[in-house]
């Protein structure tokens, strides 16, 4: 049987007293989700047990202190904007996502790779296995590309997503955000999350973004409203870092 | 942010259930040259901790050139500007990266070329998929041997990172998220 909204609740809320008390007591403050978040169904069963082993630090012929490279054969110029990409017109709130890739020295992360992907202004995605049955946008897909440029800046145009029900409670809805996958000079620099909107009145209902127990990592997670942003008569402006983890052995090396 | 404070890093999340529309790409699988004769195959199955197939992971790869070069090369997705379409990789360059997402039945298979790393070769995985709040980092070694990595674990854990060599030139790696014969992840601190 599906557990309700305020079970989940209750779940989240023992999850995030429990990281508090630790924090509050000595323990280290924990940037990244827990793989093991039961409110999160989907993780029970896809969660290590055992603990990461440390690959030791200083070899750099450590494969993984490298990545792969990408360039301008591996976009197209208009990839990072999301309305071009049909003869029509998206419906739906047009935006302006943008920000620098940074690493945790605060560097620009330059020519790297970023992926997104998103539902449609009414919480739809392109996707075949997308159940929600609010409709389809014959002129968005919802999918965009684009590299760093020398100041690690990246910017897309695109529509603001819906929110979404999903299956994970009754009444489960995700805020709306747009997904990230980035690429830093590193293979240990890899990256995928989500960015939100500020203000969503559904945030402390998601265990998704619960998963991330530190409040102030939580709020790296959604993007600001940006005037200088917004462009006249087209769109409205958000800006958005995103800051790579990483090995330190990677942060005191020069940047590409 | 000053110039002297260090950003704090941005959490991650899950890739979740939609990304097949988006990540994957033609080819994303085919590092290797298409009739390449050193052409070596990676393939294997991602498990769940109730032993089930994970048939919505994506793994993105990473590996030495076999020369033992680290650099990679651009062209991994290379498009075509005019219709903005996949071209597929020019044949030429080895750019080292691969992706690929599991199918219905939790598999997936990459053709390569093999590893020239220092020491043991291996193919450096990411794992993503819907349920993991954080990708997981493994290594598929194409062999046994002498590694640092490998020498610090028990027999039974070494035994999940070495790929198991079946018809010549093929190798599988199966992942296992969690439970009996749980995959070594890796952190790099
Ligand atoms: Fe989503």
């Amino acid at each position: 049987m599906a557990l309700t909204q305020a079970e989940i609740d209750a779940e989240i809320k023992d999850h995030q007293d429990a990281y508090d008390k630790a924090v509050a007591g000595g323990s280290p403050v924990r940037h990244h989700p827990a793989r093991d978040y039961p409110p999160y169904r989907s993780s029970r069963l896809r969660h290590p047990k055992q603990p990461l082993v440390a690959v030791s630090g200083g070899d750099p012929e450590t494969v993984e202190l490298s990545g792969p490279v990408f360039g301008v054969t591996d976009i197209t110029e208009i990839d990072n904007d999301l309305t071009l990409q049909h003869r029509g017109e998206p419906i739906g709130e047009r935006i302006t996502v943008s920000g620098r890739l940074l690493d945790r020295a605060g560097r620009p992360v330059r020519g790297q790779l970023v992926e997104i992907w998103q539902a449609n202004a009414a919480g739809r995605y392109a996707h075949l296995r997308e159940q929600h049955p609010a409709p389809l946008d014959p002129n968005f897909t919802g999918v965009g590309r684009t590299l760093t440029d020398d100041q690690g800046r990246y910017s897309f145009t695109t529509v603001r997503p819906g929110p979404y029900p999903w299956g994970n409670h009754t009444n489960a809805w995700r805020p709306a955000h747009i997904h990230f996958s980035v690429f830093g000079t590193a293979f240990t620099q890899r990256l995928v999350t989500q960015m939100y909107f500020p203000g969503d009145p559904l945030f402390p209902y998601d265990p998704i973004l619960r998963s991330v127990t530190d409040e102030a990592a939580r709020a790296r997670l959604v993007a600001a409203y940006d005037h200088e942003l917004s462009r006249p008569e087209f769109s409205l402006g958000y800006a958005w870092d995103i800051v790579l983890d990483g090995p330190s052995a990677t942060w005191i090396e020069e940047g590409r | 942010m000053s110039m002297t404070e260090r950003p704090l890093p941005t959490p991650a999340h899950t890739i979740g259930p939609f990304y097949g529309h988006a990540l994957p790409f033609p080819g994303g699988g085919e590092i290797a040259p298409p009739g390449h004769p050193d052409t070596i195959t990676l393939h294997g199955q991602v498990y769940d901790g109730a032993g089930a197939p994970v048939p919505d992971a994506l793994l993105d790869f990473w590996q030495a050139a076999p020369d033992g070069s680290l650099k990679g090369a651009p062209g991994s997705l290379r498009r075509d500007p005019s219709t903005g379409g996949f071209l597929g990789r020019d044949g030429v360059d080895f750019t080292g990266f691969g992706r690929v997402p599991t199918d219905a039945d939790g598999r997936y298979a990459l053709r390569t070329l093999p590893p020239g790393n220092a020491g043991v070769p291996y193919i450096a995985v990411c794992v993503f998929a819907r349920g993991l709040t954080h990708h997981l980092f493994t290594r598929a070694y194409l062999a046994d041997g002498p590694d640092p990595l490998l020498d610090a674990l028990s027999d039974e854990r070494r035994a999940t990172l070495i790929a198991a060599e079946g018809a010549p030139r093929t190798y599988r790696f199966d992942i296992r998220l969690q439970g009996e014969g749980e995959t070594v992840f890796l952190e790099f601190p």
